[in-house]
C-alpha cells in the first residue's frame, strides 16, 4: 500500500501552500484584503499539516507538525518592499501571479485529499477518511478564494 | 404643550403603551428664537436627513426662510417625535460658509468660478481618460444623504453610460453589511422586519446597535413600551455601557472582535434546548444542519473564554432569546465595523430563521442603516450593485437592464464584482484610477487610517471632484469643488431603515449659485453626450418626477417594486413602505410573510459568498444547494481579530458615534445647540484602565495605534475594561489645520485600521490595538463628553449636559398629556 506516499506528498504540499500563502501575504501587505485573508487561509494549511502529522504516525511516517510556518527576516524585508512599492502599478501584475500560484498549488492540494480520502474509504479507515472529509472542503475554499480574486482584479490590471 | 430642554431630555417625555396598542402621539417641535407656531407661513413635507429613522418632518418657512421643524403626527414611523439632529440641525442650512459658487484649482489654490468653467473642467478631464484608458479611469464615491432620483441618475450614467465598475458610496461604511448579510440568508437586499414590531415584540434584542444615539425616536418607541404595561425584555450585546444597556434584562460586553463567537455561542444555548421552531425550519430554509455542526463547538465555557463574558449571562441571554413568543432583533455598526462583520450579521438572521420568527407582527429582523438614504442607494445601485436588486452574475438580469436603459447588456459592466469603496482608493493610490467624483461625502474623515488617506486624495495625478455644502476637509483637496443645494432646497424621496418611502419637497431657494445633486448629474451626462444604443440621450428625465418615475420602472417586478408610489400619492399619505404596487397600494409591512422567500436561483440578486473568504458563489453551485429558493441558514467558523492587543498596544480601541453629531458633523457641527452639546473629541476609559494608566476624568490623554496618534480630553465611564472609545465625527474644518492635523491630531481615524470584512467589504472601524498615557492633567474640568448617553461618567457628581437658551422644543401629546 502506498499511502504513506500520499501523505509525504500531502504534508508537502499543505507546507508549500500556507508557506506560498504567507509570502503572498508579506509581499502585497498594501492590498489589505490579501494581506488578511491570506493569512487566515495559511492558518488553515498549518492546521492540516498538523493533523497529517499527527494521523501519519499510523502509518509509519514521521512528518513535522510545524512545517509550513512563518516566513521570518526575509517576509519582514518583503514587507518594507511591499510597502515602498505600493503607489508602483506592476504590483498589479506580480499579485495576479501569486494568486495563480495560491489557485493551482491548491487545486493540486485538494487533489491529493481527494486521492487520500478515495483510499481511506476503500480501505475503511474512518479516523484517516475523516480527516480528509475536513480538510478538503476548506483546500477547495482557497482554491476558490484565489480564483475570485483573479477575477477581481484581472480587468483592472490588464486594462490599464 | 410643555416646553423642554431636549439637549438635557433627549428622548422627551415619555407616552407609555401596551403591546398591540397603538403607540401614542406626541408631536415635537423647535422653531426660531422668537417664532411661534402662528408665524410660519408655509409647512413643507419632508423626512430626517441626519439619521436613517426616517421621521417625517414639516420645516416651517417664513420670508422664504427655513425657521424651524414639527414632526408629523400622522406618519407611520414618528408619530410626531424628532430626535435632537433633527431639532436642531436644520439651522445648518443657512450657515454663511455654504458654498455659493463653484470652484477650481488656480495654482495651487481653489478660487471662484462659475458653472461652465467647473464642469467644462470636470468633462474636459473625463473624456480625456476615457480616450486615453477607458472607463477603468472613472470612479464615483457618493454617499447615503443623496435622494433615490440622484442614485438611480448616478448609477446609469457612471454603468450605463461611461461604463465603470468603480462606483461606490460612503454607504460602504454603514450599511454594506446589512445589504450583506440579508442577501447571505435570503438571497435578496431588503428589510424584513418594522418598526411596528416594537409595538408587539415581548423581547427586542439589539446586537451592536446603540439605538438610543443613533435612531432615537425607535428608542422613544421602545422607552415608551418599557415604560407600560407588559414591558418587552431587552438583550443588549455592547461593549459600552449603553442607555440600551442600562436598561437592559441581559447585557453583554464581549471582547472586540468576537460577535461570531458570541453569537455561535447563544445559537448553541438555543439548539441544545430545542427552542427550535422545526416545522418552520424544515419548509422554509436550508442548511440547518451545518449550523447545527457548527455551533457544537461553542458551547458557554468556551465562548465565555474567548469573548470575555459570564457564562451564566450567555445562559441567561439565550434563554430569553429562545423562550421569547415575539422576537424583534436589530443589529448595527457593533457588528457591521467590527471583524467578521457578515458572518456575525448572519447569525442573527439565523437566529430568526431557527425560531421561526420572521414576516409576523412582534417577529421582526431589522438589520439597519446609519444613513438616512443608504436604503436608496443599495437600490438603485449607486453602491455598484445593480440598480433593482438585480444580479450582476445572472445574465438575465442585466440583459432586462439594458433593456430598460436601452443599451447592450455587454455595456454594463459585470464582469467581475463591483469595485468596493475601499479597493477604489487602492486603485487611486496606485495611479489606474485618475478621476474621481465625490458626491456629498467626507473621505478625508469618515475612512480609515486618514494619513494614508490624505496621501491618496491629494497626488496631483488623481483629478478630484467634491460635490458638496461646505468645503469640507475632503473639498480642500479637491480640483474641482461644485456647489450643492440639500434638503428642504430640492426635491425627491428617500427611503428609511423600515423600507417607509417619503417625499423631502423643497422649501426654499439654495444660496447662490448651489444646485440640487440631480441637476448637477444631469447636466454633466448632457455635456457628456451620453447615447443609448440607437444615439438617443441615455438620460430621458429631466427633473425629480420624471426621474422618480424612471427608477419606477426600473424597480418594477423586483422586491423594491416602486410601482405603485407616485409623488402625489406620498404627498397625500405620508410614508408608505416598499413594494408598493397597484396590487398592493397601501405598501407591504413586512418581508416574508408565511416563509414565501425571494431567493429563487432566477430571481435572487445574490448567489452569496464565502463568509470567511468573501469568494462568490457560482450559479451553480448556488442552485445545487438552494434550488427552491428558501432562506439560506448559512454557519461560520470563528477566527481571531487580526489585530491583537500588544505589550506596546495592550488596548483595544473602538469608535463610534454620539448622539447630538451625524457623520463628520458637516451640518450638526454648525448647529449651536448640537455643537455645544459635544464640542470635542474625548476618549473614554474605564475605571479599571483610567488606575492602571494613571488617568483622570478631564485628563488630556494621548491614544496611539500603529498607525497614528490623537490626543483627547479622558472620560472615565462605564465602558468594558480594556477598552478605548473615541467618537469619529471630529475632524479638522473648524480647527487651524483646515483638512488635517496642526500638532496633535484629533480624527478617530487617525488611528483605524485599512481593513474591511472580506464579504460586505465594510471597513473595521471597531477593532483595533492601541495604548493610552496621560500628556497633562485636567484642570478639573471634565471631557467636553456628553452625560446623557453612553458617554455618561461614572461620576454622578459631574454637572450634566444641558441646552443653551434656544435649546427648548415644544412637546405636545394630544391624547392627554405626556406621563
Amino acid at each position: 500500500m502506498k499511502l504513506g506516499l500520499v501523505l509525504r506528498e500531502l504534508h508537502r504540499s499543505e507546507s508549500e501552500l500556507a508557506h506560498t500563502l504567507l509570502v503572498v501575504a508579506d509581499r502585497h501587505r498594501v492590498d489589505h484584503e490579501v494581506f488578511h485573508v491570506a493569512r487566515d487561509l495559511a492558518r488553515w494549511s498549518q492546521d492540516h499539516v498538523r493533523q497529517i502529522a499527527a494521523i501519519a504516525e499510523r502509518y509509519g511516517e514521521s512528518l513535522d507538525p510545524d512545517d509550513g510556518g512563518e516566513a521570518g527576516l526575509l517576509a519582514a524585508l518583503r514587507d518594507k518592499g511591499s510597502e515602498a512599492m505600493g503607489r508602483l502599478r506592476e504590483p498589479g501584475l506580480l499579485l495576479l501571479r501569486d494568486l495563480r500560484d495560491v489557485y493551482l498549488q491548491a487545486s493540486g492540494v485538494s487533489v491529493d485529499w481527494e486521492m487520500l480520502g478515495q483510499t481511506a474509504q476503500a480501505i475503511q479507515h474512518t479516523d484517516l477518511l475523516d480527516v480528509a472529509e475536513r480538510c478538503r472542503p476548506q483546500t477547495l475554499r482557497q482554491a476558490g478564494w484565489a480564483n475570485s480574486k483573479i477575477k477581481e482584479s484581472s480587468t483592472q490590471v490588464l486594462v490599464t | 404643550m410643555a416646553a423642554l430642554d431636549r439637549i438635557a431630555e433627549p428622548w422627551g417625555s415619555r407616552t407609555p403603551y401596551g403591546p398591540g396598542e397603538r403607540w401614542p402621539v406626541r408631536v415635537d417641535t423647535h422653531l426660531a428664537e422668537g417664532l411661534g407656531p402662528d408665524d410660519v407661513e408655509r409647512w413643507v413635507p419632508t423626512a430626517s436627513i441626519l439619521h436613517s429613522n426616517g421621521d417625517a418632518i414639516d420645516i416651517a418657512v417664513r420670508d422664504g426662510r427655513i425657521v424651524g421643524v414639527r414632526g408629523r403626527a400622522q406618519d407611520r414611523v414618528n408619530h410626531g417625535r424628532l430626535g435632537v439632529k433633527d431639532l436642531y440641525g436644520w439651522q445648518a442650512n443657512a450657515s454663511a460658509d455654504r458654498l455659493t459658487r463653484p470652484l477650481v484649482r488656480e495654482d495651487g489654490r481653489l478660487v471662484e468660478t462659475d458653472w461652465d468653467t467647473a464642469m467644462g473642467r470636470v468633462v474636459g478631464r473625463a473624456q480625456a481618460l476615457l480616450e486615453e484608458q477607458g472607463p477603468s479611469a472613472i470612479s464615483f464615491y457618493t454617499s447615503g444623504q443623496l435622494f433615490a432620483e440622484e442614485y438611480y441618475t448616478l448609477g446609469v450614467i457612471a454603468h450605463g453610460g461611461i461604463g465603470t465598475n468603480h462606483v461606490d458610496g460612503n454607504t460602504r461604511l454603514c450599511t454594506a453589511t446589512a445589504a450583506a448579510s440579508l442577501k447571505e440568508s435570503f438571497g435578496c437586499d431588503g428589510q424584513p422586519g418594522s418598526y411596528e414590531d416594537v409595538d408587539h415584540a415581548d423581547v427586542i434584542a439589539l446586537f451592536g446597535h446603540n439605538v438610543a444615539e443613533t435612531q432615537s425616536v425607535l428608542w422613544m418607541r421602545m422607552l415608551d413600551r418599557l415604560a407600560g404595561p407588559n414591558p418587552p425584555a431587552l438583550v443588549c450585546v455592547d461593549p459600552r455601557l449603553t442607555p440600551v444597556a442600562r436598561a437592559a434584562t441581559v447585557h453583554l460586553a464581549p471582547r472586540l472582535g468576537t460577535n461570531v463567537a458570541l453569537m455561535n455561542g447563544l445559537l448553541h444555548e438555543i439548539l441544545a434546548h430545542d427552542w427550535v421552531d422545526h416545522a418552520y425550519v424544515d419548509a422554509h430554509t436550508v442548511g440547518y444542519d451545518e449550523l447545527a455542526e457548527r455551533v457544537r463547538d461553542f458551547p458557554p465555557e468556551v465562548v465565555a473564554r474567548i469573548c470575555d463574558v459570564p457564562a451564566d449571562d450567555l445562559r441567561e441571554a439565550a434563554r430569553v432569546l429562545g423562550t421569547a413568543e415575539r422576537l424583534l432583533s436589530t443589529v448595527l455598526q457593533g457588528f457591521y465595523q467590527s471583524h467578521q462583520a457578515t458572518a456575525a450579521a448572519v447569525q442573527v438572521n439565523n437566529l430568526h430563521l431557527v425560531r421561526g420568527m420572521l414576516g409576523r407582527p412582534g417577529c421582526g429582523l431589522l438589520q439597519m442603516n446609519g444613513q438616512p438614504t443608504a436604503e436608496n442607494n443599495r437600490e438603485c445601485g449607486a453602491d455598484g450593485d445593480l440598480a433593482g436588486f438585480r444580479n450582476w452574475s445572472n445574465a438575465d438580469h442585466v440583459a432586462e437592464l439594458a433593456r430598460i436603459w436601452n443599451l447592450e447588456p455587454m455595456q454594463i459592466p459585470h464582469y467581475s464584482p463591483p469595485t468596493h469603496a475601499m479597493q477604489m482608493f487602492r486603485y487611486a493610490e496606485e495611479g489606474s484610477i485618475r478621476f474621481m467624483w465625490v458626491s456629498a461625502t467626507n473621505p478625508a474623515v469618515s475612512l480609515p487610517e486618514l494619513a494614508r488617506m490624505r496621501s491618496v486624495l491629494a497626488q496631483e495625478r488623481l483629478f478630484l471632484v467634491v460635490q458638496d455644502l461646505f468645503l469640507t476637509e475632503t473639498a480642500q483637496l479637491a480640483d474641482v469643488v461644485l456647489p450643492a443645494a440639500t434638503w428642504g432646497e430640492k426635491t425627491g424621496t428617500f427611503t428609511n431603515a423600515d423600507r417607509t418611502v417619503h417625499l423631502s419637497e423643497k422649501a426654499v431657494e439654495p444660496p447662490g449659485e448651489a444646485r440640487a445633486d440631480l441637476d448637477i448629474f444631469l447636466d454633466f451626462a448632457h455635456r457628456m453626450g451620453l447615447q443609448d444604443k440607437d444615439g438617443g440621450p441615455l438620460v430621458t428625465w429631466h427633473d425629480p418626477e420624471s426621474a422618480f418615475e424612471a427608477w419606477k420602472e426600473c424597480s418594477r417586478g423586483r422586491p423594491c417594486d416602486y410601482s405603485g408610489l407616485t409623488y402625489d400619492l406620498l404627498r397625500e399619505r405620508g410614508g408608505i413602505q416598499w413594494p408598493c404596487t397597484p396590487e398592493r397600494p397601501d405598501g407591504t409591512a413586512r418581508l416574508y410573510e408565511g416563509g414565501r422567500f425571494l431567493a429563487q436561483p432566477d430571481y435572487c440578486e445574490s448567489y452569496g459568498r464565502d463568509l470567511l473568504t468573501g469568494a462568490p458563489l457560482e450559479a451553480t453551485e448556488y442552485t445545487a444547494m438552494n434550488p427552491e429558493g428558501r432562506a439560506i441558514i448559512k454557519a461560520a467558523e470563528y477566527v481571531p481579530p487580526h489585530e491583537v492587543p500588544s505589550d506596546e498596544h495592550p488596548l483595544q480601541l473602538t469608535t463610534g458615534r454620539t448622539l447630538y453629531h451625524f457623520h463628520t458633523r458637516t451640518k450638526t457641527g454648525r448647529a449651536p445647540e448640537l455643537a455645544a452639546a459635544a464640542p470635542d473629541v474625548w476618549v473614554e476609559v474605564s475605571e479599571h484602565d483610567a488606575a492602571a494608566f494613571g488617568l483622570a476624568e478631564g485628563d488630556l490623554a494621548e491614544v496611539a495605534t500603529p498607525r497614528g496618534r490623537i490626543e483627547a480630553r479622558v472620560r472615565v465611564s462605564g465602558i468594558r475594561p480594556g477598552v478605548l472609545f473615541v467618537p469619529f465625527h471630529y475632524g479638522y474644518w473648524d480647527t487651524a489645520g483646515g483638512h488635517e492635523p496642526s500638532g496633535a491630531g484629533r480624527a478617530a481615524n487617525e488611528l483605524t485600521l485599512t481593513s474591511w470584512d472580506p464579504v460586505s467589504k465594510q471597513p473595521i472601524f471597531k477593532t483595533a490595538a492601541a495604548s493610552i498615557r496621560r500628556v497633562a492633567a485636567g484642570d478639573g474640568t471634565p471631557a467636553p463628553a456628553p452625560t446623557t448617553t453612553a458617554s455618561a461618567p461614572l461620576d454622578d457628581a459631574l454637572p450634566r449636559t444641558h441646552g443653551v437658551a434656544s435649546a427648548r422644543a415644544l412637546e405636545d401629546s394630544p391624547a392627554g398629556g405626556a406621563r
